[in-house]
C-alpha cells in the first residue's frame, strides 16, 4: 500500500526525473534500446550510483539500508541469473503459500527441486519472476517481463501480475517494447526520446 | 663447507644460456624475459649478501627495520603487479601489503621471540630470511586469492547483482566467491606441505645441508619454516580477501566493480 515517488533521479545523459506512481498503479516505459530505461530501473533499486532521491509512501530511500530497499522494492532484470544448483536455492524457505502461484504458471513445487541448468530461457524469467514476488515487495520495476515467452504464458504473466497489483496495491514501473501491451494495462505510459521522458497517449 | 667462486657460478649460468639459445630456436619468445630474470636475481641475491654482510657487523635495529620495510614495499608492489585487475588508486597498492604487513610481520617477530626466542629478537642473522621466506610465500597466497576474487567478480556479476535484488547483503552475496578465492590462495602451501621431503626436497632445508648442518636440525628448521608460512598464508589470504571483498561494494551495497583498474593487455 505505497506509491513510488522519483525525485530529481538523473541517469547518464536523461533529464532528471520526477515522477510519482501511484499505490496500486501501473506506469509503462518505453523507449529506443540504449535509451536508458534499463539503467534508469537499476539506479530506482539502487544498483548504481546516481543523484535524486526516491520515496516509497513517505520513506526516502536515503533513511534505508540498501538490502531492505531491494527487499521492498524489487527490480525484475530483463535477463535472469542464477547463482546456485536448483531452483529451490533460490526461493526462500517456506514457499508454500506460493503453491497457487507455481499452479498458475503451470508448475507444482516439484518444480524447485529442478536444475537451474534444464530450464528454458521463457521458463527462468517466469521462475524469476516468482523468485520476486516471494518476498512480497511493495513495488515492483520490471524490465520486459514478458520479451522471451509466448502469447499463452506472456498473458498468464500479465494476470498473475495484474492479481499481485491489485491484492497488495503495489506501485509498478514496467518496461515494454510492445505498444498494444502498453495500452492494454497501463493507467500511464512514458516513452524516453531525446533524454526527457514523454507521456504517451493511451487508447484502449 | 665448499665455497663457490664466480667460476662456479657462471658455468650453472651456462645452462641458462642454452636454454635461452633453444627458446630462440624454438620461437618461444621467452629468451628476453628468462635471461632479465636471471641477471635480476644474480644482482639482487649478490647485492643481498653484501648487504646482510654489513648488517651483521652493525646490528642497527634502524637499518633492518629499513631493510624489512623495503622487502615488504617491493612484495606490495609485486603483489599488484600480479593482478589482472588491480584495485584503482592506493587500495591497489595498500591491500596486498597491509595483509602482508599484518601476516608475515606478526608471524616473524613471533617465531622470533617465542619459537627460536633469539636475544635480542631483531638479530639480522635470523630475521632477515625469516621475513624473506614468509614474504615470499604470502605474497603468492595474497596474489593468487586477491587475482581470482576480482576475476570472479567481474565475471559473476549478474549472479551478485540477482542476489543483491533479492535483499541479500553484500557479505552474502560476496560468500560463495569469497570461500572460493580463499581456497585458490591456500592450495599451494597445502600441496607443498603434502609433499615436503618425498617428492621435492624444500629450498631451505637444502641450502642448509649442502652449507654442512646437521639433516635433522635442517629438517626441524624446515618443519618450522613450513608451518608459519601456512599460518602467514592462511591470516594473510584472509586479510586481503576480506579488505578486498568489502572494497568492492560501496556504503549502499553496491557492487563497484569500477573501483578495479581495466585488465591489461
Amino acid at each position: 500500500m505505497a506509491s513510488l515517488r522519483l525525485q530529481g533521479v538523473r541517469v547518464l545523459q536523461l533529464a532528471p526525473i520526477e515522477l510519482e506512481i501511484a499505490a496500486g498503479s501501473l506506469v509503462m516505459l518505453s523507449g529506443a534500446s540504449g535509451a536508458g530505461k534499463s539503467l534508469l530501473l537499476r539506479a530506482l533499486a539502487d544498483l548504481d550510483p546516481h543523484s535524486g532521491e526516491v520515496y516509497l509512501g513517505t520513506e526516502p530511500r536515503s533513511r534505508m539500508p540498501a538490502s531492505s530497499w531491494r527487499r521492498r522494492v524489487a527490480l525484475l532484470p530483463a535477463e535472469s541469473s542464477w547463482w546456485a544448483e536448483t531452483v529451490g536455492d533460490h526461493f526462500p524457505q517456506n514457499c508454500h503459500e506460493l503453491t497457487p502461484w507455481f499452479e498458475r504458471l503451470g508448475w507444482s513445487l516439484t518444480v524447485l527441486q529442478w536444475a537451474v541448468a534444464r530450464l528454458s530461457t521463457g521458463e527462468r524469467q517466469r521462475l524469476a519472476l516468482l523468485r520476486a514476488l516471494a518476498l512480497q515487495p511493495e513495488a515492483l520495476l520490471l524490465d520486459e517481463p514478458t520479451a522471451h515467452l509466448d502469447a499463452a504464458n506472456g498473458s498468464q504473466v500479465e494476470a498473475l501480475i495484474a492479481d499481485y497489483r491489485q491484492r497488495h496495491q503495489t506501485a509498478v514501473l514496467w518496461v515494454s517494447h510492445d505498444a498494444k501491451q502498453r495500452h492494454r494495462l497501463g493507467d500511464q505510459s512514458f516513452c524516453i526520446s531525446q533524454g526527457q521522458l514523454i507521456p504517451e497517449f493511451i487508447h484502449r | 663447507m665448499i665455497t663457490l667462486s664466480a667460476g662456479d657460478l657462471s658455468l650453472a649460468a651456462v645452462l641458462v644460456l642454452l636454454v635461452a639459445l633453444l627458446s630462440l630456436q624454438l620461437h618461444l619468445g621467452l629468451e628476453r624475459r628468462l635471461l632479465i630474470a636471471a641477471g635480476r636475481s644474480v644482482l639482487q641475491l649478490m647485492l643481498l649478501g653484501l648487504v646482510l654482510k654489513t648488517l651483521f657487523a652493525t646490528q642497527a635495529l634502524w637499518l633492518i627495520l629499513l631493510l624489512a620495510l623495503i622487502m615488504l614495499a617491493v612484495a606490495g608492489w609485486e603483489v599488484m603487479a600480479r593482478q589482472q585487475r588491480p584495485y584503482r588508486g592506493f587500495w591497489g597498492y595498500g591491500i596486498g601489503a597491509l595483509s602482508m604487513f599484518i601476516s608475515s610481520f606478526s608471524i616473524t617477530v613471533l617465531a622470533l621471540t617465542l619459537i627460536i626466542r633469539v636475544e635480542p629478537w631483531y638479530q639480522p642473522q635470523y630475521l632477515i630470511p625469516l621475513l624473506g621466506m614468509l614474504l615470499g610465500n604470502t605474497m603468492n597466497g595474497i596474489a593468487i586469492a586477491l587475482d581470482q576474487l576480482t576475476r570472479q567478480a567481474v565475471a559473476s556479476r549478474a549472479q551478485i547483482e540477482a542476489q543483491l535484488l533479492l535483499g541479500a547483503h553484500w557479505d552474502q552475496a560476496i560468500a560463495g566467491l569469497r570461500r572460493e578465492s580463499l581456497r585458490a590462495g591456500l592450495i599451494p602451501i597445502i600441496n607443498a606441505m603434502s609433499t615436503a621431503g618425498i617428492v621435492s626436497l624444500p629450498g631451505m632445508m637444502t641450502g642448509q645441508i649442502l652449507a654442512g648442518g646437521p639433516p635433522l636440525e635442517a629438517a626441524k628448521y624446515q618443519i618450522m619454516i613450513l608451518l608459519l608460512i601456512s599460518a602467514g598464508t592462511g591470516f594473510g589470504s584472509i586479510a586481503a580477501v576480506w579488505i578486498g571483498s568489502r572494497r568492492l561494494f560501496d556504503d549502499r551495497e553496491r557492487l563497484r566493480l569500477d573501483r578495479l583498474r581495466s585488465p591489461r593487455i
